[in-house]
């Protein structure tokens, strides 16, 4: 994708977002004029919840950019393509949990890693530590639902990720052995 | 102000100084970039504190709970996680959302399964999942993130 046609089309979702906000908004008046009682509670929820999320999000917005500027993809890419076994699983946790954009970010990065030679493992291990086990949405959900409830979703991901980075490898490497040898016979 | 924040924002000023001493051109441009997310992540934000208002202004919590609560079971929970699978918001704004069912009466299974199923699967992305990582891998990936989501929720409901 050219990076002119990506500004393009992120500049449609953001109008499109802003759209759908719209359209809330309108919707919302409308249920509020007719339930008017509600409208106390609706409003001091939002409020109280916008607050909340305004005083961490943009330090989480800071951190994020800070990050994705200073660690570029390339040298995650670098490090990643060559380290394996245990080192190279828990370096895939590491650099997922780095605070840089969303997963589908991550999805050239995983190409890249493949063509570098990559383990299935650490690639699906990098994967999914990307998507949910950063560093900034830890901070947010620290805040929202406690530390404990945090610490303790953070412990069984890691470990269950793993696993399925490892099985995902041997189902892969499984099933090309079993349509290496069905086709070579 | 509370304690996790002020944390949240010590680091953040702490990094961006330390940035802006080893490359004032870099450090810029993070602020840059920061500013743009937060521009990009805003309509997103209302929607979901809007949806939250809503949800806790209408919605009483004997019927949140009634679906997702800890009377609810095994099904509850899936449902939870199936539309977790399938929404697209971005994870950050899944925590209050979180918050504010867990704050009416849902139990910690489903709240658990909502957010694990929400930040590791991609239903909207995974065309382009299979895309580059081909077939298998992509569908094996998420469908057994679906699993092991479930699995977590339910450890964690037994736990918390």
């Amino acid at each position: 994708m050219k990076p002119g046609e990506n500004q393009a089309k992120q500049k449609k979702k953001m109008m499109r977002d802003w759209f759908i906000l719209g359209m809330i908004i309108v919707i919302v008046v409308v249920i509020l004029s007719v339930f008017p009682a509600k409208t106390e509670a609706v409003t001091s929820t939002s409020q109280e919840y916008f607050i909340e999320m305004m005083v961490i999000l943009p330090a989480v917005m800071v951190i994020m950019g800070l990050f994705a500027v200073f660690i570029p993809n390339e040298t995650v890419v670098k490090y990643l393509g060559k380290t394996s076994g245990i080192k190279g699983i828990a370096l895939s946790i590491l650099i997922g949990t780095l605070p840089t954009g969303p997963l589908y970010v991550a999805f050239p990065m995983a190409a890249a890693l493949i063509k570098k030679g990559a383990s299935i493992t650490n690639i699906v291990v990098f994967l999914s530590a990307w998507a949910c086990i950063k560093i900034p949405q830890e901070m947010v959900e620290f805040r929202f639902l406690g530390a404990e409830f945090m610490f303790l979703r953070l412990i069984l991901t890691i470990i269950f990720v793993i696993i399925m980075g490892i099985s995902i490898e041997k189902i892969i490497r499984w099933n090309d052995k079993k349509t290496s040898r069905s086709t070579g016979a | 102000m509370n304690t996790t924040a002020i944390i949240i924002n010590g680091i953040a000023v702490a990094a961006l100084i330390l940035a802006f001493i080893k490359d004032k051109d870099k450090a810029v441009q993070s602020l840059k970039m920061a500013l743009k997310s937060f521009i990009k992540i805003l309509p997103m934000v209302f929607i979901i504190i809007i949806a939250i208002g809503l949800l806790l202004g209408f919605v009483p919590p004997d019927q949140i709970s009634r679906f997702v609560g800890e009377q609810s079971g095994a099904g509850g929970v899936l449902l939870v996680g199936m539309v977790g699978a399938l929404m697209h918001i971005p994870a950050l704004l899944s925590f209050p959302l979180a918050a504010s069912i867990l704050e009416s009466g849902a139990s910690v299974t489903a709240v658990a399964a909502f957010i694990t199923t929400l930040t590791m699967i991609g239903m909207i992305t995974l065309p382009l999942e299979i895309k580059i990582l081909g077939k298998k891998m992509a569908l094996l990936r998420n469908g057994i993130s679906f699993v092991i989501a479930i699995v977590i929720a339910f450890i964690m409901g037994m736990i918390l």
